[in-house]
């Protein structure tokens, strides 16, 4: 008899573990509660290091993915847990018996209004990262003016790297991910002034060095170390950005067109709520826990259940891809062991 | 009148007043000052810096917020030993970059 | 400014303020500086809106002023509150409202650290009961005395004789709001709106028919900072942050500032003579200053009390021009006149800044 494996969340780990295991000779089941396949990724417009179009990547997952049984629009609405299976009951009615599941529910953006003195939803002209992402995308965008833009600015860490927004963990992808989106907006305003606020310059990946060399040398694109502290708008609507130059050891005024707040990463909000059902354990970055964290990384403390993608930290694309053929893989090896 | 007391200048940095032409003009000469990354290994090397508080760090940085005076100053002290140029992880050509600086600034002055 | 996005922000920081029965306590310093304001509160409270409002004259400084000019211990203030809330127990009140922003920051303080540090509350009853042999509950509700005029603002404009609008063009007033730093900068969900966008003024602006001007320097402090006013030396360091907030302001034209701090509206009145003295500057229309109230103030001339009752005289900045402005009647004659008609000497006029 062939396992059911059920795989929730239909973002890019699930898809390419699907595909992993589509490969393998397994029927993989995918949930998704949105109405489309890709999740975060799907929104976003390139990616780094080398601005993939990220529509080319989703199409390729969700081609690879096809063979796949996949609910859209789908959530759980409870689990019962069988002697040595899951009996999990859908939005849509049905109900699943699986002794395999794999959790790729991935994160949350930080809700950046939290941070209310950066004034997101309040001033006319600030975004964040995944609105300008959008509006890249073609999306209209009424806080981003196309004929005024003279100055901008990116702050890093909205929500990372901050006990106060309960959030201490670095979330990884947004150094670079300003990096790259303060390149996309000098090349379309090349006159403009660029500013990235940062604290530190995480560029760990590949290449991530290169692309900050160049926003700097190719883009002048001005790095100034400090903290933004506050936000407020002038009688023109302008953004006016308080932050301390902590190189000059002085505090710093800077009158902006647009502010782009660089949101992180958190546990996803159905992550959290599946993991409460069956239940899983969070770890104490708010993240799922893994087994261990060295080696059993996409294995859950509970027999049958894996992980793959950022449902346990934040994680670039390559790395969640990454993660996904290897998950796909343990379960392969799982249930070759059942039988 | 006088209280006693007056209102203070502001230590800020407007960056929406500092003229960066002459920077823009350097760059043009020099584009590798961009680069810059603020390690601050060029000071940590500089021979002049303990005695004078010459620092090629400061003096780039300083540059792009208005304060040349300052960098003036510091210039004065370093004497072209060339030991900042050997340790600039970003290969700036630190000792080139000085000799222009004070061409175009001393030049304009 | 996306108005939406801020009635979110405080619809989130809704704090409970009963309706009635409150323990009142003034403030040290305001009734020398607004001489009027703490009365109208009362008046307001007991006479227009037939509240329960207790005082009595047993209670002493919360010991605010002294603790943040770092000349006593905590443990010193901590007992001096203490002795207030003995009174207010043996009074029968569990509603505690106090006049002063510090020291309603001070109370929020000291419970918020007995919370957290209960063996210090048990220590600090011994220190009382030694000292004076009084015991006491602490405060079911602690309020300052700007949300309960938050809470009245709709039955205030309902009494309104006046509102903030401009007689002749009809338009609405543009008025600065200033909130005092310890309202909520401590504890944001202790404020009405929290702590950047705290409502607490806006609702009062709101309901009595002004606009309020959200200006960059807007969350920025008076610069008064006992520390830094007190000391000589250093009150030039208190004067700049006023003339920054000035600064700040002054593209928008504000026709008034409200307050709800004792020192704020003190230093943002007074700090214009002194800017205007010394660099020539004055904020206002045709060479007067922008006239600064407190909210009590403002509260009384809407309700049509006589501005020299409230004690606008005493104020630097002239406030005539607001009162034309809106159409409050007044009698010019009687502005350096005190009670029964006495007479309380006119002030010199300052060089620069206009005045009445």
């Amino acid at each position: 008899m062939k396992e059911n494996i059920l795989i929730i969340g239909g973002g890019i780990a699930g898809l390419e573990a699907a595909a992993m295991l589509l490969r393998l000779g397994h029927s993989p089941i995918i949930i998704e509660k949105s109405d489309r396949l890709g999740g975060h990724v799907a929104s976003w417009h390139k990616l780094f290091p080398d601005m993939t179009p990220a529509k080319d990547v989703v199409d390729r997952l969700t081609a690879e993915a096809s063979g796949a049984n996949i609910f859209l629009n789908t959530e759980i609405s409870f689990v019962n847990k069988l002697t040595d299976s899951y009996n999990i009951m859908l939005s849509n009615g049905i109900s699943i018996i699986t002794k395999v599941i794999l959790v790729t529910m991935g994160f949350s953006l930080f809700d950046a209004a939290k941070k209310e003195e950066y004034g997101y939803g309040v001033y006319d002209h600030v975004v964040t990262n995944r609105d300008l992402e959008q509006w890249f995308n073609g999306k209209d965008d009424p806080r981003i003016d196309n004929s005024a833009m003279n100055a901008v600015g990116f702050v890093h860490c909205v929500g990372s790297r901050d006990e106060k927004a309960k959030n201490s963990q670095c979330s990884k992808v947004c150094c670079i991910t300003a990096v790259k989106q303060a390149i996309e907006v000098k090349q379309k305003f090349p006159d403009a002034s660029v500013y990235c606020f940062y604290m530190d310059l995480r560029m760990f990946g590949k290449k991530f060095e290169d692309f900050y060399i160049s926003a700097q040398r190719d883009y002048g694109i001005r790095f100034i170390r400090g903290r933004v502290s506050e936000v407020s708008e002038n009688i023109e609507g302008r953004v006016v950005v308080k932050a301390e130059d902590t190189l000059s050891g002085k505090p710093l005024k800077v009158t902006l067109d647009l502010l782009v707040l660089m949101a992180g990463m958190v546990c996803g909000d159905s992550c959290t709520k599946v993991a409460g059902m069956i239940p899983l354990p969070v770890d104490s970055d708010g993240f799922l826990k893994s087994k261990d964290n060295i080696f059993d990384v996409m294995e859950s403390p509970k027999e049958g259940i894996f992980y793959a993608g950022a449902c346990t930290g934040p994680k670039t694309v390559p790395e969640t891809l990454a993660e996904a053929r290897a998950a796909a893989l343990d379960i392969h090896l799982y249930i070759n062991g059942l039988e | 009148m006088d209280f006693g007391f007056k209102i203070s200048p502001s230590s800020a940095i407007n960056l929406d007043k500092i003229d960066l032409t002459m920077f823009e003009k350097l760059h043009e000469m020099e584009p590798d000052v961009y680069k810059c990354i603020a390690c601050g290994s060029c000071s940590a090397t500089c021979p002049a810096a303990r005695y004078s508080g010459m620092s090629m760090r400061k003096v780039i940085l300083d540059l792009q917020r208005g304060r040349e005076k300052e960098v003036f100053s510091m210039m004065k002290n370093c004497m072209l030993c060339g030991k900042c140029t050997m340790v600039c992880p970003r290969g700036i050509n630190t000792r080139h970059l000085i000799l222009s600086i004070s061409k175009l600034y001393c030049e304009t002055k | 400014m996306i108005y939406q996005g801020k009635q979110k922000i405080w619809s989130e920081y809704q704090k409970e303020i009963p309706d009635d029965h409150w323990f009142y306590v003034r403030s040290c310093i305001r009734q020398n500086f607004f001489p009027g304001a703490e009365r109208m509160f009362l008046e307001i409270c007991r006479n227009v809106l037939k509240k329960d409002f207790y005082e009595t004259e047993h209670h002493t400084t919360c010991g605010g002023i002294a603790y943040h000019c770092d000349t006593i211990p905590q443990e010193t203030v901590m007992t001096i509150v203490a002795r207030q809330f003995a009174l207010m127990t043996e009074a029968g009140y569990e509603n505690y409202v106090a006049s002063c922003i510090t020291s309603f920051g001070n109370y929020a303080e000291i419970l918020e650290t007995w919370r957290e540090f209960p063996e210090l509350e048990t220590k600090i009853r011994e220190m009382l009961w030694k000292a004076c042999r009084r015991e006491f509950k602490k405060p079911k509700y602690l309020a300052h005395a700007s949300d309960l005029i938050y809470k009245y603002r709709n039955e205030i404009a309902s009494r309104a004789k006046y509102r903030l609008v401009n007689r002749e063009t009809g338009e609405p007033l543009k008025v600065v709001e200033h909130i005092g730093c310890h309202y909520s900068k401590m504890f944001p969900s202790k404020g009405v709106g929290g702590a950047e966008y705290p409502y607490v003024l806006c609702g009062m602006v709101e309901a009595w028919g002004g606009n309020v001007v959200d200006y960059p320097e807007r969350r920025h402090c008076c610069g008064y900072g006992f520390r830094q006013y007190h000391v000589k030396a250093n009150r030039g360091y208190s004067l700049s942050n006023t003339y920054k907030k000035f600064e700040s302001m002054e593209p928008y034209h504000p026709d008034m500032i409200i307050t709800n701090c004792p020192g704020c509206p003190y230093f943002m009145d007074r700090w214009q003579y002194v800017i205007a003295e010394s660099t020539g500057k004055t904020y206002g229309k045709d060479g007067f200053g922008i006239p600064v109230f407190t909210y009590e103030e403002v509260a009384g001339l809407v309700l049509g009390y006589d501005p020299w009752d409230l004690g606008l005289q005493l104020h630097q900045v002239a406030v005539e021009p607001l009162l034309n402005k809106i159409g409050i009647e007044y009698n010019p004659e009687d502005k350096y006149k005190g009670l029964n008609k006495k007479d309380i000497l006119k002030p010199g006029l300052p060089a620069v800044l206009k005045c009445c």
